[in-house]
């Protein structure tokens, strides 16, 4: 398997590992695994209460080069983004920006629950209600199913 | 001065050494005859060529050489062996007992005999990759025609205790098969003291060239016949049809001779690096050998390096340094290594395992780039890696508050 350039530019010198005071009003976390533990992701960010922007983001990652060189990449992207910009974050963006190939695409899935896990910690640490709406998150399942399923054939 | 990318995954395959090569050129072009053609010279040469290579290839496994039948190598010989024992004994029985840690050629030449009539028994093993010789004994049946036991297990290097099972197989009139492709040639295989009734291997695992092997036939007390898979000329006593490839057969032979000659001296300067490379790793934390240490193959080695997932820490030494991994994280659902998991790991433990096959052309200062390197490389990734930092924090795996979707 072959990987793009900037997928090991980032697995290489990855931007942003780190971590962050879990227990910050200011902090969200967000921390996602799949079954059996082989793939664990972490991503954190540091928001100003103000106008709720990301002023920092970091991350450890469990997994393969483009899982890492993936969550990386979403890192630099959060920052300076307002929580509400950062909620509407698609995997299919990190595939694209990453040139991933089509196995590659459950990390990135992955990353996409962390953020918005992260956001929802900080949302509800500070009394916000929770980033979720149902018929748009059902919406999106049913088109990512779609899509797995037009990759599988 | 230290070459790179270091190859260290002799398990898959070995280079040619360049003696194999220098042996086989002539049969290109100059003495390119079929081995068939009985009269005239071109014929006559080729078919000479065969008979010595045949018997260099007898003597590695100390055989018979009218006992070796020429095939496209190991995976063909696996399944020449399976399927042709399965027709050539219908009326013996149907049932065939193997291992669920073998070689995929045996393994899917068993699947595909079960769709043909055929019941296996597939044995479990223990956590150093070897199975139980009672629940060996027990599964046999009155309809047990044959026993497949690899020699030595490709991803993890134990040696299977070859004797003790064909004692047992013998005991019952079960024949006794073994893919003996990772141990011939690098330990002393034996078909008479080890008891083998048929014996498949390669010789590009043993410094010969792709897409040549032997399935290894008994001739004697029992007379063991295969039924033949293809049809054609009825070449190899009738078992394998085809023309012989005599370049590859020349080489094959000139790879066992050397082999023959060189296998002690070169089985402990491996041994001796192996130790040296495992025992350095072993010095980082939580990293632990697969498999059983006492009964494996001199010169490899399977280590997982807990927190650290196997594709990954490859990535970061691809480049220079030729490794592979139990790791499967290329498709939609990574599945890790089968052999490992048969041993009892954890998903997460197989998918950070790297299998180190050091060979003929290793060099120490190769294990020493290659320590450094691994070492490093498991070391930055533990940096990046979640589940470290809670195993640094003392956390208990079964308490972490995962987010909530």
């Amino acid at each position: 398997m072959s990987y793009a350039e900037r997928v090991l530019d980032y697995y290489d010198n990855p931007r942003n590992v780190g971590t962050l005071d879990k227990t910050s009003e200011r902090v969200g976390t967000g921390l996602i695994h799949v079954p059996e533990y082989i793939e664990v992701i972490r991503i954190q960010i540091e928001v100003s209460p103000a106008r709720h922007v990301i002023t920092d983001a970091c991350f450890k990652t469990f997994g393969c080069g483009a899982a890492i060189a993936a969550t990386s990449i979403t890192t630099e992207w959060l920052k300076g983004k307002t929580i509400e910009e950062a909620a509407q974050l698609d995997h299919m963006d990190i595939v694209e920006v990453l040139n991933l190939p089509p196995a590659k695409i459950h990390c990135t899935i992955l990353i996409e629950d962390a953020v918005k896990a992260a956001i929802n910690d900080y949302r509800h640490k500070n009394g916000m209600e929770p980033l979720k709406e149902e018929a748009e998150e059902e919406e999106e399942e049913a088109e990512r199913d779609y899509e797995l399923e037009e990759e599988h054939n | 001065m230290l070459k790179l990318p270091i190859y260290l995954d002799n398990n898959a395959t070995t280079p040619c050494d360049p003696r194999v090569v220098e042996a086989m050129l002539p049969y290109f072009s100059e003495t390119f005859g079929n081995a068939s053609s009985r009269n005239h010279s071109f014929g006559w040469a080729a078919e000479a060529a065969v008979d010595l290579a045949r018997e260099q290839v007898a003597a590695l496994i100390g055989a018979d050489p009218k006992e070796i039948i020429f095939t496209s190598g190991a995976t063909e010989a696996d399944n020449l062996a399976l399927k042709g024992v399965f027709e050539m004994y219908a009326d013996k029985g149907n049932h065939i007992i193997t291992t669920e840690i073998e070689h995929k050629a045996v393994l899917d030449a068993c699947k595909h005999l079960e769709k043909l009539g055929a019941e296996i028994t597939y044995l479990k093993v223990n956590n150093e990759g070897l199975p139980d010789l009672k629940e060996l004994e027990a599964a046999i049946t009155a309809k047990t025609i044959l026993v497949s036991v690899m020699y030595a297990n490709n991803e993890i290097g134990v040696i299977n205790p070859i004797k003790e099972i064909s004692a047992i197989a013998k005991k019952h009139g079960v024949l006794m098969m073994s893919d003996i492709s990772q141990a011939a040639g690098k330990v002393p295989v034996d078909v008479n003291r080890d008891g083998i009734d048929l014996a498949a291997f390669s010789a590009h695992k043993l410094y010969g060239p792709k897409g040549v092997g032997a399935l290894y036939v008994r001739r004697k007390s029992p007379r063991v016949k295969v039924t033949a898979q293809m049809d054609g000329g009825g070449h190899e006593r009738g078992m394998r049809s085809g023309t012989l490839n005599v370049p590859g057969i020349v080489a094959f032979g000139k790879a066992c001779e050397l082999c023959q000659q060189e296998m002690e001296a070169e089985s402990k300067r491996l041994a001796a690096l192996r130790d040296k490379l495992e025992n350095a790793l072993l010095q980082l934390e939580q990293t632990f050998v697969n498999g059983s240490k006492t009964n494996r193959l001199p010169h490899a080695t399977n280590i997982s390096f807990r927190y650290v997932e196997g594709e990954a820490l490859m990535m970061g030494f691809n480049k220079n340094l030729a490794l592979s991994s139990g790791s499967a994280c290329t498709s939609a659902s990574p599945e890790p290594s089968y052999v490992l998991k048969g041993l009892g790991l954890g998903d997460d433990l197989a998918h950070s395992s790297i299998r180190f096959g050091l060979g003929r052309f290793t060099t120490e200062e190769e294990i020493d780039y290659a320590i450094q390197t691994v070492t490093e490389t498991v070391n930055k990734l533990r940096e990046i890696s979640p589940l470290w930092e809670m195993f640094k924090e003392g956390a208990d795996m079964n308490t972490i508050e995962w987010s909530r979707l």
